[in-house]
């Protein structure tokens, strides 16, 4: 019974500092030149993760236009700042468009770490 | 088994410390990878933590009496749902249980931030790393659940019949996962603060956690509320218990954040407030965690285990110099450009919402800790009651309601005559045509329930207003049938209006706590078999005595060696109302000194009320059976006398007699009677509100796209956005 | 009046209004208190008419029901001075002889006349850190759990 238990705590053990350390390990291959593949696999999720976030900030600024529009339509904002609120947040709304589609022009070059 | 469990601690603790290093080497040296090793320190623990919980529900599970809290707090006749549940009923098992789910729920909100939020992220890792370190190390130095004896008693002393109740089961762990919930956002504020990155970031990351936290808190306070209606013996939901008032404190915090973080987003006020906020829930919930077990205070709850008092006081007082050091420190950062326009405008409305809120919390800080604070200022611990609560908190929460009818329809930045005479005069005319047909109704002179009614029928209007509003407008856009447009009004617009349906259902509850404790009608009666008495305008008949036995090895839900109660027949006006069977069960002492049948029944008494419960009025009812009467005692005497303790068999059979013996002749019963009108709103309310939270919180269908599509929908969408 | 003295004007009038609903707020929980007391300290110190909370053991033995009356003795945590009370209203579940209690009560004459519905039992030690577990398989007597 206590040999299982001391096998058990051994492989945890093990699990555990495998899990802790693998980004210390893969810090120390990056300077390796073989894993410049590994690090441009490295942007590229890097980049898809910077998407993501601009995609989730551009559904907030649409959900932000609604929001001021149904605002308008049911009394709580006044025609004059109504519109200019609108003006501002579409303006917001096109540079994020704008960061959007800029990356697919360049290519993704792979970063060193 | 048990040295698996405590080798686990010990790793635990390692991790613990590792990984707060780990963390914030990683964000003072700009070291990544040092950082993310911290981050993963956190799935370990969350993997290592699992592990000992299960080690510990396996040994429940199991009947393993050698470990001391199976022992304490199971035995082998408990139901096995019980057994599972028993885990978290011991001090030990608890704590491992709050270090559990805060790990999980630290994997969790760092795993969904993993690529964002670098800096904030790893001094939050810090912060959460050193909760669970703390939690840990009280369970390897002070309290721990691996304690073993050897030999392993034979079996162990079963789970206390109070708790023998589904819902205090699932009580203990939605309140922790409501407090755990809440060091998340705390642990993130303290890292926007370190960081010096207090923008909308931070808040969007944590605010589903904040949310998470509100919900799960508020469903564990609103359990533990009927778990007391309905289970206990005093027939109310609320006491202003310190414990109850723990639990209270932080969710009313959280409440304020929720609302708060909404004006931080639309004009970026009150950044001040909010990590206020958030720092003060975080500091509450740990607060209220403390409260239960530390005994400082007097209460149902609180009792013994002094020794883990100075440990959390120490935190505490950590936890509250940090956070205060932090906000002064980075004060200029939290100052906003915008400032309110008028105290008539949205704005104000929701920093009165934080006002309040803040208040009603300050009162029930100030009561629940008085006996300390009392102490130290004169030397003698002095508590205060509940109407010094009511007296306090029935104003606020009157505003409260009000302000959550008014929030809704007013103007942002200004508010008008004209929009005025737009928004408000609809939910006035609600409010009024109410207190008109209770005054018309002759509901006695009860102000506050009356202004409360009001207030709550104003809400009603204002959010139906809203709701017809949106509707129209959804309509004159998209052409479709009202049910329809509502349908898609709500799911395009959760968050407004999952938010207006929390407002209707707290509305609600308010409507049914002011109902039932304004015009509750309570009294005591004695009654002998085939009497009846009136208690208002409700009859009362004692029809008949109950009795019944649960044998030795019966594994029946309530495990009461012998339960006596009553029939009771309750008719209004001649018109039957309900039909009420309240018992009294006594369970076994296990004391042998108690004699060979008195132990059978010495042990704890648990009262089972009766209840039914309608739609406009709850009738309620709890009986004390007298079991000391000549009669009865004599047979226990001669029982105590004459059977051997090891026959328990004829011991049972003795008190088969004693149940028989009170059937033939009842002696005269003591009934608790209460009428309370509309209780059962309190849970309807309860219900709708956490049922619009949900709503609110539910992310819209996140759409795939493809990098083509994007392209050209994005084209499509600027020539949208960009108006003439 | 320009806008930042405006502001703060305002600021100014709300932490007022703050500082004295705070001040009304402490002034009546200090009043409004009943003092906690050991049974010792209650026959020192009890004066008739003022309310008092008073925790101690049930003292065994003491317990009779009259109707709705429950007369009880509280004593001391540490043993010692006991205290009668007359106590009307709802009794807890856990209420027995031995275990500790919380109770509001007035002084009328040598009696405690316990306020309605404030019998307080604590519950039996459910996070007291477990004792080493004595022997208790050991007794030979009726051993059933629930």
């Amino acid at each position: 019974m206590s040999i299982s238990i001391a096998l058990a705590t051994v492989v945890l053990l093990a699990v555990v500092v495998l899990v802790v350390s693998a980004p210390l390990r893969a810090a120390g291959r990056a300077l390796d030149p073989e894993s410049q593949e590994a690090g441009g696999r490295h942007a590229a999720r890097e980049s898809a993760a910077d998407r993501a976030e601009l995609e989730t900030a551009r559904e907030a600024k649409y959900r932000e236009i609604r929001d001021a529009e149904l605002d308008y339509r049911t009394g709580k904002l006044s025609r004059e700042d109504y519109d200019a609120v609108d003006r501002a947040l579409r303006a917001e709304a096109i540079e994020i468009l704008d960061r959007l589609e800029a990356p697919e022009e360049d290519c993704p070059k792979p970063r060193a770490s | 088994m048990a040295l698996l469990g405590r080798a686990c601690l010990l790793l635990a603790l390692a991790v613990c410390v590792y990984g707060i290093g780990a963390s914030l080497y990683g964000v003072r040296t700009g070291r990544s990878e040092w950082s993310e090793s911290g981050r993963r320190a956190v799935y370990a623990l969350a993997g290592i933590l699992t592990v000992a919980f299960a080690v510990l529900e396996i040994a429940f599970l199991r009947d393993d009496f050698g470990f001391n809290t199976v022992a304490g707090t199971s035995s082998s006749t408990t139901p096995t749902f019980y057994k599972a549940a028993a885990v978290w009923s011991s001090q030990e098992g608890s704590l491992l249980l709050w270090a559990w789910l805060l790990s999980l729920w630290s994997s969790l909100v760092l795993f969904l931030t993993r690529r964002r939020l670098r800096d904030v992220a790893a001094y939050a890792t810090a912060v959460l790393l050193g909760f669970g370190g703390f939690f840990v190390s009280l369970m390897v130095f002070y309290a721990t659940p691996f304690a073993t004896t050897s030999p392993a008693p034979a079996d162990g002393v079963g789970l206390d019949p109070l708790l023998r109740h589904p819902s205090m089961m699932i009580h203990p762990p939605m309140l922790y996962s409501g407090y755990t919930l809440c060091t998340i956002p705390l642990a993130f504020g303290i890292g926007a603060l370190l960081a010096r990155r207090v923008d909308a970031e931070w808040i969007r990351a944590t605010r589903r956690f904040a949310f998470a936290a509100w919900f799960f808190l508020g469903i564990g306070i609103l359990l533990g509320a009927r778990w007391s209606y309905a289970e206990l013996g005093w027939g109310g939901y609320w006491g202003w218990d310190p414990v109850e008032n723990a639990s209270l404190m932080p969710w009313l915090t959280a409440t304020a954040f929720l609302h708060s973080l909404m004006i931080q987003e639309k004009r970026g006020m009150l950044k001040m407030w909010n990590v206020s906020l958030v720092l003060a829930t975080g500091t509450l919930a740990i607060m209220g965690t403390f409260l239960v077990r530390s005994g400082i205070l007097s209460s149902i709850h609180a009792f013994g285990g002094a020794t883990l008092g100075v440990p959390f006081v120490t935190l505490i007082a950590v936890l509250v110099a940090a956070s205060i050091y932090l906000v002064v420190s980075r004060r200029d950062m939290l100052r906003t450009e915008h400032r309110l326009d008028s105290l008539l405008s949205r704005e104000s409305i929701f920093l009165a919402n934080n006002i309040v809120l803040v208040a009603l919390c300050f009162v029930i800080f100030w009561g629940t800790y008085f006996p300390l604070i009392s102490e130290a200022f004169t030397g003698q611990a002095a508590s205060v009651g509940p109407p010094w609560f009511d007296r306090y908190t029935v104003p606020l929460a009157l505003v409260l309601v009000l302000l959550s009818g008014i929030g809704p329809v007013i103007a942002w930045r200004r508010a008008t005559l004209a929009n005025a005479r737009k928004n408000f005069v609809a939910p006035l005319l609600v409010a009024a045509a109410t207190l008109i047909a209770l005054i018309g109704a002759g509901i006695g002179a009860k102000p506050f329930a009356i202004a409360m009614f009001c207030c709550a029928a104003f809400v009603l209007g204002s959010v139906g207003q809203e709701f017809f509003r949106g509707v129209r407008a959804r309509r004159a856009m998209a052409r479709e049938p009202a049910p329809t447009a509502l349908m898609a009004l709500i799911r395009r617009n959760r968050r407004r209006y999952g938010g207006y349906i929390v407002h209707i259902g707290m509305a609600t509850l308010f409507v049914g706590v002011a109902a039932s404790s304004s015009f509750q009608h309570a009294s005591e009666l004695g009654l002998s078999r085939g009497q009846s008495t009136k208690v208002g305008a409700y009859t009362i008949r004692y029809v008949r005595p109950t009795a019944t036995i649960t044998p030795k090895d019966d594994r029946a839900h309530t495990g009461a060696t012998l339960s006596l109660g009553a029939v009771l027949d309750v008719t209004k006006r001649g018109r039957h109302v309900a039909t009420l069977r309240p018992s009294e069960g006594f369970y076994d002492s296990g004391d042998p000194s108690q004699g060979s049948v008195g132990h059978f029944i010495g042990g704890q008494a648990v009262s089972h009320v009766s209840m039914s419960a309608g739609v406009t009025r709850d009738v309620w009812t709890a009986i004390a059976p007298d079991i000391s009467t000549p009669q009865l005692k004599r047979v226990i005497d001669i029982g105590n006398k004459t059977i051997p303790l090891v026959r328990p068999d004829e011991g049972l059979l003795a008190i088969a007699y004693m149940a028989r013996a009170y059937l033939q002749n009842p002696p005269q019963a003591q009934f608790h009677f209460i009428v309370s009108p509309l209780v059962m709103w309190i849970w309807i309310g309860g219900f709708i509100g956490f049922a619009g939270g949900l709503i609110a919180i539910w992310p819209a269908p996140s759409t795939v796209r493809r990098r083509v599509a994007v392209r050209s929908s994005a084209r499509a969408a600027r020539s949208r956005l960009q108006r003439a | 009046m320009n806008p930042a003295r405006k502001r703060t004007v305002r600021l100014t009038v709300a932490l007022s209004a703050a500082v004295v609903l705070a001040s009304a707020l402490i002034y009546t929980s200090f009043s409004a208190a009943s003092p906690a007391l050991s049974p010792s300290q209650l026959t020192h110190q009890a004066q008739p008419g003022r309310s008092y909370q008073v925790t101690g053991s049930v003292v065994a033995g003491s317990v009779h029901h009259d109707g709705s009356i429950l007369d009880f003795s509280v004593e001391d945590r540490t043993g010692g001075t006991t205290v009668p009370v007359v106590y009307t209203g709802t009794v807890p579940d856990p209420f027995r002889e031995g275990r500790e209690v919380i109770v509001t009560v007035r002084k009328q004459g040598g009696r405690f006349l316990g306020e309605r519905d404030s019998l307080i039992t604590k519950c039996p030690s459910k996070y007291k850190t477990a004792p080493p577990a004595a022997s208790s398989g050991g007794s030979g007597g009726p051993k059933s759990g629930y």
